[in-house]
């Protein structure tokens, strides 16, 4: 019973990816893109990987599409346009052998994997007692493969980099994005007034759950994120100014705290992100601490965008609005 | 007692996918966005309430089956939330705004 619906929505899967890779308009390919990543994560939690299937829910389904459907907006414009130049004959052809050629590839590594597939699972479990965490994800993630953690907190900080090196030099320093107005006493300030009380503790819980069971602190950072996001989009606030000291800080302090214990470890451990014995959990659980106001920061400035509105000192609503877009009035 | 309180689940659980599928019928059948709005959240708000008061019985402890219902308001509100915003949108593009 249980593999007939894994059947069926591994089809759905498939079908859903076909999908969205042919639909012709953009905004119906992201909606098919969302509805995939969300039913991805249902498959895992079929595999029992409850942690990817949070995160694959969270940044696959959540971020990524709202990352997308900002770009929907942005390309709305030149679409048509896009539509109507058709490539040649000859790069189609190239486009599609490529394309079967990849696929077939990656099928034939898939049937060649050894049986029993290769594992490090056992040394993991044999070895999560000295990390002092009970979750073997959160231990993979910070003791036995920090290296990758951090590298990964560092590609996120340059691609916000990047996305602010993308702004005009007049607006450098100011808000990204444009200033969201919507009815102060509408549906929408409604649910930003409502929502992010509870999906702040949702947020911390899966943070602080993370040690021990599914969750931490990406998971958490998107639903903190997304709670900042539905503020702004209500129009009760604003996104911050990229040149805020603050706000620099909380992006950098993660991966400095992050380096900070690794040479620590190279000090006292002999290796760097070597944990002391006996101190390998309050170096992680700094570590975790330190790393939430960095993602959550980064992932909703992604989201922002590069900086479109000047970094005037007051930009008083009624001065400088911006480009404001309503957001359901 | 067990067994009185499965035939419960399964009452009240299969009960709810028959709202979610004329939810979906209405979605897929009716003419324009607010009607379609309308079929999608009413049936599938008492979908979602008739499943979760089915899965009730089936939970461990007081504490999950608090997390369940915690569960079902939010997806309540949030998708009574979102309908209106999506009519609200349908509305202005109408107008032409």
């Amino acid at each position: 019973m249980t593999t007939l619906v894994s059947g069926v929505v591994a089809l759905l899967l498939l079908w859903l990816a076909l999908w969205t890779v042919l639909a012709r308009d953009a905004f119906v390919a992201v909606a098919g893109f969302v509805v995939y990543g969300l039913l991805l994560s249902l498959l895992w939690v079929r595999l029992a990987g409850i942690d990817v299937a949070l995160t694959e829910a969270a940044i696959g389904g959540g971020l990524t599409g709202a990352l997308l459907l900002g770009a929907v907006g942005r390309l709305r414009g030149t679409e048509a346009a896009a539509w109507s130049e058709r490539s040649g004959a000859g790069t189609r052809a190239v486009a599609v052998l490529l394309s079967v050629g990849v696929t077939t590839v990656l099928v034939l590594c898939v049937l060649a994997l050894p049986e029993p597939a290769p594992t490090l699972a056992p040394q993991v479990a044999q070895n999560l007692p000295a990390t002092g965490v009970g979750n073997p994800i959160t231990g993979v993630l910070l003791a036995f493969r920090a290296l990758d953690t951090l590298l990964e907190a560092i590609v996120l900080v340059i691609a916000l980099v990047g996305v602010w090196s993308l702004a005009p030099d007049r607006f450098w320093g100011g808000r990204p994005g444009p200033r969201y107005t919507a009815d102060p006493d509408g549906v929408l300030a409604y649910l930003a007034r409502v929502l992010p009380p509870i999906g702040i503790v949702i947020g911390l819980y899966l943070f602080w759950a993370g040690a021990d069971h599914p969750g931490g602190k990406f998971q958490s950072a998107t639903i903190l994120a997304a709670m900042w996001m539905l503020v702004q989009m209500a129009g009760l606030g604003d996104a911050p100014r990229i040149d805020n000291r603050w706000v620099r800080a909380g992006i950098v302090v993660g991966p400095l705290v992050f380096v900070a214990v690794g040479l620590l470890g190279a000090w006292t451990a002999g290796a760097f992100l070597g944990y002391p014995e006996g101190l390998a959990k309050p170096m992680i659980v700094a570590i975790e601490v330190a790393l939430l106001p960095t993602l959550v920061l980064v992932l909703a400035l992604l989201l922002n965008g590069a900086p479109a509105r000047s970094a005037d000192p007051l930009p008083s609503r009624s001065a400088d609005p911006g480009p404001a877009r309503s957001a359901g009035r | 007692m067990s067994v009185v309180l499965d035939a419960f689940s399964i009452v009240a659980i299969v009960a709810g996918l028959v709202f979610f599928l004329a939810g979906t019928v209405g979605l897929l059948r009716f003419p324009d966005a607010y009607t379609r709005l309308h079929a999608l959240t009413k049936a599938d708000n008492l979908g979602i309430a008739l499943v979760v008061i089915g899965l009730l019985p089936q939970m461990d402890g007081v504490l999950s089956a608090l997390k369940l219902v915690l569960v079902w308001l939010l997806v309540v509100l949030s998708s009574a939330a979102v309908s209106q915003l999506i009519a609200r949108s349908v509305r202005r593009q109408e107008r032409g705004e």
